[in-house]
């Protein structure tokens, strides 16, 4: 299974039973989380570095600690404190740290595309961490892990996606990866924020964000970048909070045992309200964990593909 | 030099001649067409043109040379290698150099350039602006008198609808055309890419085709007041090509200019982040390029140029929002040309040559373009049936940005003649 792929890049590029052949390797990772010793010798004498060229917390972190608890020496690379300040450019970065003998080479990008650009150039395996507004797949794919963890599946689930269409890695990723596997998703959020052609990558999509709540089993807020919104894509915080924010009265329309969920981290407020985040239907802090346990299934599968050794593939 | 060529089916749109001939040229200069022509005297090259066709050399009003500032790009020697290559014997070379050609003495380096190491004719376009700022007009008299053709800030908009008025009426006392690239930048917003779902599925900033639209409007409607005439450059979308259609309709002095690129290319070539499709204007949808042929074939779009706009590949191998816009035109122009519009039924080889060296030279004003007894001996003698691979590595440019890479195109350029010297011969430039 994904013997084909040498990288994680996206979603785009995944079939349904290669998705589902890493959630199922997550169950197995998520088991091992729970234990008191959170130690496996799955990645032992494999070398995994994070190259991160914009800010994360928990996508970094969940990374460091999946590699960690497989055994892996892992190291990190901050665009702020390396050559990177230098003014080196990216090829040449990627190719040092391939030069050094990394397996697996997890980057965070701002600019579409920049992973699979490095994928091309080196011999190691690349995890894309987030790339611009491009995609966003291991976010995706621990979304799905916490979806079927509590819907049992997905055909047939209603998946509401809602805030900053235009910008956001993460919907691109959970379209593809969600109705690969058979669910709706419907996406809404002020008209200046929806780019065109959505409709086309398999969405419904909407202006008004009650219609996209209706009858939804999952209610999945997007993170409103503050910074983005100074180039007068919506008027004000306030404007949005009132037409386009989730609260309880509009959380009303989707189904009354939908999940809750946000990518984080979330703008209390803002995109949704305290309320909404700190219900008992919210499982923001459930696809944290998560987020380690998919992390780790995918480090598995993917690090002996790749780097100097001999490949698999 | 004296050459004879032989038996070719001359095609000459200005002249109305489309017929197998043979042309004579001496001094540099075509003395005779006509058949079963026997000069006297030795040292004769005889071209055997049986099977080809010998036209006017072709013209491409729309090419970055790179010199002064850029030559780790192209220069204005390895710019028209490529050109010769392709079949064009004249090009016309955009200002936005460093420093930009917005003096008479900058004229001045480029034909002195172009004398000295030049493959064919080079035609210098000067800046609107004074440093191609957008706020002042350049000196447009003075660059005329320098040898400068037309007038543009291609690369940049020129932003105040004020500015682009004012040289408008300014350029016309001159006879310089006053070449328009249209983009609101406004409009473009960070965009990088077509608007639609290949922009969307990518995570790619679109840009509307609006963004050029408006600015479409915008000069035909300054053009239209002043009754003036105005030349759009790089016409890539549906809704200009409507704009300038109905312009022409009812009497504009409007000319516009497509590339290659948009009448064969949609964006769904930036598959995979493929920089090499990544140019200004984008790539379009399928509906605007069906509307570009459309264009080319009622006379909307009045020249193919091809906007070559050569990069290193450092500028290129990069992540896509890194990345220079352009591609490399001249050596594969002609054989899209052929390829996609006259095997195609869309255009005859005879309107294709209107498009590619009548027009423009008209435009310009060169008094190029034809196959006159008399007149300096520029000929492309091509065939249109051999079919090749392009195969950037073997370019004469020196940038290999190109999206044709492994393409099998029809047409190729055997022979290459300039002011009566042969430039390339038998498809090897010499």
């Amino acid at each position: 299974m994904l013997g084909k792929h040498k990288d994680l890049l996206g979603i785009r590029e995944l079939t349904a039973d290669e998705i589902l052949y890493i959630l199922k390797n997550a169950q197995t990772m998520k088991y091992i989380l729970e234990q008191n010793n959170k130690r496996t010798p799955h990645l032992q004498g494999k070398s995994i570095v994070t190259l991160f060229y914009e800010n994360s917390t928990r996508t970094r972190l969940s990374f460091e600690l999946a590699s960690k608890y497989m055994g892996a020496s892992s190291a990190n690379v901050s665009a702020g404190s390396s050559s990177v300040s230098k003014g080196e450019n990216l090829i040449d970065t990627a190719k040092t740290i391939d030069a050094m003998g990394a397996d697996v080479i997890i980057i965070r990008h701002a600019m579409s595309g920049a992973p699979h650009f490095v994928a091309k150039n080196v011999k190691a395996t690349v995890i894309n961490a987030g790339d611009g507004m491009n995609e966003h797949p291991t976010q995706a794919l621990l979304d799905a892990f916490t979806i079927q963890q509590y819907k049992g599946g997905f055909e047939g689930l209603k998946v509401a996606i809602v805030g900053d269409i235009l910008h956001s890695r993460v919907v691109r990723s959970n379209i593809y990866l969600l109705t690969k596997l058979g669910a709706k998703v419907a996406v809404g959020g002020p008209a200046t924020l929806l780019p065109k052609g959505m409709d086309k990558l398999g969405a419904d999509v909407f202006d008004n964000v009650q219609e996209a709540l209706i009858d939804a089993d999952v209610v999945m807020g997007l993170r409103m970048q503050r910074e983005r919104q100074k180039s007068g894509l919506v008027p004000s915080e306030r404007e949005y909070a009132r037409f386009f924010g989730i609260d309880e009265r509009r959380l009303g329309f989707a189904k009354p045992d939908a999940l809750i969920m946000h990518p984080g981290p979330v703008n209390r407020g803002f995109e949704l309200t305290s309320g909404v985040v700190d219900s008992d239907r919210s499982v923001i802090n459930e696809q944290v964990t998560n987020g380690v346990a998919v992390r780790m299934a995918i480090l598995y599968i993917f690090a002996r593909r790749g780097g100097a050794g001999e490949n698999t593939n | 030099m004296r050459i004879l060529i032989k038996g070719g089916r001359v095609i000459d749109p200005a002249g109305a001649i489309d017929k197998i001939t043979d042309i004579y040229i001496d001094k540099g200069v075509i003395q005779e067409i006509g058949t079963d022509l026997d000069p006297e005297g030795l040292e004769i090259e005889v071209i055997d043109a049986k099977g080809m066709v010998v036209a006017p050399g072709l013209v491409d009003m729309h090419v970055h040379l790179r010199e002064p500032g850029f030559e780790y790009k192209e220069d204005i020697e390895s710019g028209t290698r490529a050109a010769a290559m392709g079949g064009f014997t004249s090009v016309a070379c955009m200002p936005n150099t460093n420093p930009v050609v917005d003096s008479a003495a900058m004229v001045g380096f480029i034909k002195s350039r172009a004398a000295k190491v030049g493959k064919v004719n080079v035609y210098p376009i000067g800046t609107i602006s004074k440093k191609q700022a957008g706020e002042e007009l350049s000196e447009i008299g003075e660059l005329k008198f320098a040898g400068a053709v037309a007038v543009s800030d291609d690369g940049k908009p020129v932003e105040s609808a004020s500015l682009m008025r004012r040289a408008l009426q300014y350029a016309n006392m001159f006879d310089m055309t006053v070449i328009s690239h249209c983009e609101d930048v406004s409009l473009v917003d960070g965009g990088m890419v077509n608007e639609g779902y290949m922009a969307t599925s990518l995570g790619l900033r679109g840009i509307t085709p609006a963004a050029e639209e408006v600015m479409v409007a915008r000069d035909i409607i300054l053009a239209e007041h002043e009754n003036v005439p105005v030349h759009i450059a790089h016409v890539s979308t549906k809704g200009s090509v409507e704009l300038v259609r109905r312009a022409k309709a009812r009497g504009v002095r409007v000319t516009c200019e497509t590339c290659p690129h948009y009448f064969t290319l949609t964006d769904e070539a930036i598959e995979g982040f493929n920089t090499n499709a990544k140019m200004n204007p984008p790539l379009r949808s399928r509906q605007d390029v069906d509307a570009i042929i459309e264009g080319l074939r009622d006379g909307t779009i009045d020249v193919i140029a091809t906007d070559h706009a050569p990069h290193h590949t450092d500028e290129k191998n990069c992540e896509f929002a890194a990345a220079a816009n352009g591609i490399v035109g001249l050596e594969t122009a002609l054989p899209l040309g052929i390829t996609y519009l006259v095997k195609t039924g869309i255009l005859t080889l005879e309107e294709l040559l209107v498009k590619m060296c009548v027009n423009p030279a008209k435009i310009l004003g060169l008094g190029k373009g034809s196959l006159t007894v008399g007149k300096p001996a520029d000929v492309v003698i091509f065939s249109t049936d051999e079919s090749y691979t392009v195969d950037v590595s073997s370019f004469q440019s020196k940038a290999k940005n190109s999206p044709y890479d492994g393409y099998t195109l029809s047409g190729k350029v055997c022979y290459t003649i300039v002011r009566g010297k042969i430039v390339v011969m038998q498809g090897i430039l010499l």
